[in-house]
C-alpha cells in the first residue's frame, strides 16, 4: 500500500495542515517508511480478537445532571484569538 | 552551609519542618541555579520566581505554626504540558504560545494543596511528541550529563526532557512529567534519576494537555525512590473530571521500601534481548538479576510473545488519537491563528501548519491516513487486537511472577542531532517502555550503572495494574544494590 504525493495531499487536507507541493515527495517517502515497518503487525494472529480501546474496565461513570460550571464568559474567551462583546470573532464562513 | 539545591525531596521536606532552613531559602537557592543554569540546559521554557517567592513565603507561615501539607515548601518543576492557572501553558509548541489557562490540571492542583511551591514550567518535546527533546519550539534541551569521550552535548531524552535535566542538574527537587510511550522513563534513564509512570487512571488526565488519551499518565521524575514513592502520592487522586480516573486509595508507597524482595517472583522476558543491543545494556540488566538474586528473589524466565509488536502499534494507536485530540487547534477558540487567508478552510490548514513543528504534522499525518476511509480496519482496529494481545502477555505472565526486570533504554544518552534523520531510530527508544503504556501498567526507570563513557543507565521493574507497592519495593533493591552515587560535574 505505497503512498504516493497525492495520497500524502489528500491526508494532509483531512488532517487540515497546509503542505507545500515541494513537501508532498519527502513526506510520501517518510510515511512509506514508517507504514512498512508497522506492516509487520500483519504477521499477528487477531483473528476473534476484540480491539482493546481502553486499560480501563469500568463503565463510564453518570454524573447528576445538574449544572456544575458556567457563567465564566471572560475566563472562555481569554485566549480567544478575536473576540468581541462576549464572542468569538471568526472569518466569515457563509457568503 | 550545606548545598540545599543537592537534598533529596525527602531531605528537603524533613528540613524545612524541622525548620532548619525556610522554603524561601531553598527556593531563592534553586532560582539562583535555574538563571545561572537556563541558558544553557533550557530546562525551563517559563520561570515563575515571583510566584515562587510568594508561595515559599505562605509556606513558611504555615511551617512557622506547626502546619503544612506532605510536600510544604518544596520547590518543584512542572512539565509544561499541566495547566496552570494564571501561567503559560504551551506544550512546547507555537500552537500554544501566549496560552494563559484560566484553570489548574487536578495534578498540580494535587501539589498546590500539599504545599509545594512553583519553581516555573520545563520544556519539553512538543506535544509530548518526540525521545529527545529536539521537537520543542522552545529548543532542545540540554543534558547536565557529558560522556568522557566526547564534548557533544547530549539529549536528556524526551518527551519530559526538561524535567530529567531540571532534576539532574539541581534545577528543581523534583518534578512532574508524563508518559504516553516512555516519555518519563526514558528521560530519567538517560540523566541517572528516578521517574515512575503509575498504572493508567491513577493519576487524573483533568488540565493535562491531551496526546493520546488512552496511553497518557502523568508522574514525576526524582532523585531517588523514595522522592518518587512520595511525590507520586501527592499526584495520585480519583477525579470525576477525568472519565478513566480510578475510584481507589492512593497508598503511602514509602511503606514497601526497606521491605525487601525475599521470595518476590521476579520475571526476565527473554523478548526484550534485541538486535544491536549494546552488550552494555544486557551486562547491566544481567548486573539486575544477580542483584535481586542476592536480595532472595526468585528470577523466572518468562515469555511475552507479542512485544516486538508493541512500538508499530503504538506508532498507529497514538498518532490516531492525537489527530483527534489535537482537531480542537484549529485557530478559532484559542491557540495560534494564521494571518490574511482566504478561506475557512485555509484559515484551519495555514494556522496548523504554522502552530505546528515538523514532527507533530508527521504523527498528524499518520494518524489521519490510518483513520480514513478504507484503512481503518487494516491499520487503526487491527493496532487495536494487537494491543490486547500485548495486555494479554501480561496477563498470563503475573501468575508466575510478581514484578518484571527490564532494561530502561536500548541505549545511554544520545548526543543532539545524532538521531534527526529517520524517525523510526528515533522512535526505537521506546522499545522497553510502550509496552506499559499499552497495557496500562506501572512501570518505573532507576539508575543502575553507568556505561564505558561514564553515562547512567537505568533498569525498569514493570508491575501489575495497581501493584505500585511491588514496583517500589524491587526499584528499592535495586537502588540499594547499586548505591548509584554518581552526579554529573557541573560544566554549565
Amino acid at each position: 500500500m505505497a503512498i504516493d504525493a497525492a495520497t500524502v495531499r489528500k491526508v494532509a487536507h483531512l488532517a487540515r495542515i497546509k503542505t507545500s507541493e515541494d513537501r508532498l515527495e519527502p513526506l510520501a517517502a517518510e510515511l512509506n517508511g514508517i507504514l512498512s515497518w508497522i506492516e509487520q503487525l500483519n504477521e499477528v494472529d487477531v483473528d476473534g480478537v476484540e480491539p482493546m480501546t481502553s486499560n480501563v474496565a469500568q463503565p463510564l461513570r453518570l454524573r447528576d445532571d445538574v449544572v456544575t460550571d458556567g457563567a465564566k464568559v471572560d475566563a472562555v474567551l481569554s485566549n480567544a484569538p478575536k473576540s468581541a462583546d462576549g464572542f468569538y470573532v471568526v472569518p466569515k464562513v457563509v457568503e | 552551609m550545606t548545598d540545599l539545591t543537592k537534598l533529596t525531596l525527602k531531605a528537603a521536606i524533613d528540613g524545612l519542618k524541622a525548620r532548619d532552613f525556610s522554603s524561601e531559602e531553598i527556593t531563592k537557592a534553586f532560582v539562583a541555579n535555574i538563571d545561572a543554569a537556563n541558558p544553557t540546559l533550557n530546562a525551563y521554557v517559563t520561570q515563575t520566581t515571583d510566584k515562587a517567592l510568594e508561595m515559599a513565603r505562605a509556606s513558611d507561615a504555615k511551617l512557622a505554626k506547626g502546619e503544612g501539607g506532605a510536600l510544604e515548601g518544596a520547590p518543584l518543576g512542572i512539565k509544561d504540558l499541566f495547566c496552570t492557572d494564571g501561567v503559560q501553558t504551551t506544550a512546547g509548541s507555537n500552537m500554544l504560545r501566549g496560552f494563559v489557562p484560566p484553570y489548574e490540571s487536578t495534578v498540580t492542583a494535587n501539589l498546590w494543596a500539599d504545599g509545594a511551591v512553583m519553581l516555573g514550567k520545563l520544556n519539553m518535546d512538543e506535544f509530548a511528541m518526540g525521545s529527545s527533546n529536539e521537537t520543542s519550539a522552545f529548543g532542545s534541551v540540554v543534558n547536565p550529563w557529558k560522556s568522557k569521550t566526547s564534548n557533544a552535548d547530549l539529549t536528556p531524552g524526551g518527551s519530559s526532557g526538561g524535567s530529567a535535566s531540571a532534576v539532574a542538574g539541581d534545577l528543581c527537587l523534583a518534578a512532574t512529567a508524563s508518559d504516553t510511550g516512555g516519555s518519563i522513563r526514558q528521560p530519567a534513564a538517560f540523566t541517572g534519576t528516578v521517574g515512575i509512570k503509575p498504572t493508567y487512571g491513577r493519576a487524573s488526565r483533568f488540565g493535562m494537555v491531551a496526546f493520546a488519551s488512552s496511553l497518557d499518565q502523568a508522574g514525576p521524575i526524582t532523585k531517588t525512590v523514595e522522592d518518587a514513592a512520595i511525590l507520586l502520592r501527592s499526584m495520585c487522586s480519583f477525579d470525576v473530571k477525568d472519565s478513566t480516573s480510578l475510584n481507589v486509595e492512593t497508598p503511602d508507597w514509602t511503606q514497601s521500601l526497606g521491605k525487601g524482595v525475599k521470595g518476590l517472583r521476579i520475571g526476565v522476558p527473554k523478548e526484550y534481548v534485541v538486535d544491536g543491543m549494546p552488550a552494555e545494556i544486557q551486562k547491566l540488566w544481567d548486573q539486575g538479576v544477580e542483584w535481586l538474586k542476592a536480595a532472595g528473589a526468585e528470577i523466572v524466565e518468562i515469555s511475552l510473545p507479542h512485544t516486538k509488536y508493541a512500538l508499530p502499534a503504538y506508532y498507529i494507536v497514538a498518532p490516531a488519537e492525537a489527530s483527534s485530540n489535537l482537531a480542537r487547534y484549529d485557530g478559532m477558540r484559542f491557540g495560534h491563528r494564521a494571518e490574511g487567508t482566504t478561506s475557512l478552510t485555509d484559515l484551519y490548514e495555514t494556522s496548523r501548519a504554522e502552530g505546528f513543528g515538523k514532527e507533530v504534522q508527521r504523527r498528524l499525518t499518520i494518524g489521519a491516513y490510518v483513520l480514513s476511509a478504507g484503512f481503518y480496519d487494516a491499520y487503526y482496529v487491527r493496532a487495536l487486537k494487537v494491543r490486547r494481545r500485548i495486555a494479554e502477555d501480561f496477563d498470563n505472565v503475573w501468575g508466575k511472577v510478581d514484578a518484571i526486570l527490564t532494561p530502561s533504554t536500548p541505549s545511554a544518552a544520545f548526543a543532539i542531532g545524532d538521531r534527526q534523520i529517520d524517525p523510526l531510530q528515533m522512535y526505537l527508544n521506546d522499545i522497553f517502555t510502550v509496552t506499559a503504556n499499552l497495557a496500562g501498567l506501572p512501570g518505573i526507570s532507576v539508575p543502575a550503572g553507568l556505561d564505558a563513557g561514564g553515562l547512567p543507565l537505568g533498569l525498569q521493574v514493570i508491575g501489575k495494574a495497581l501493584d505500585e507497592a511491588t514496583v517500589f519495593q524491587v526499584a528499592d533493591v535495586l537502588e540499594q544494590s547499586a548505591g548509584f552515587t554518581a552526579r554529573p560535574e557541573k560544566w554549565w
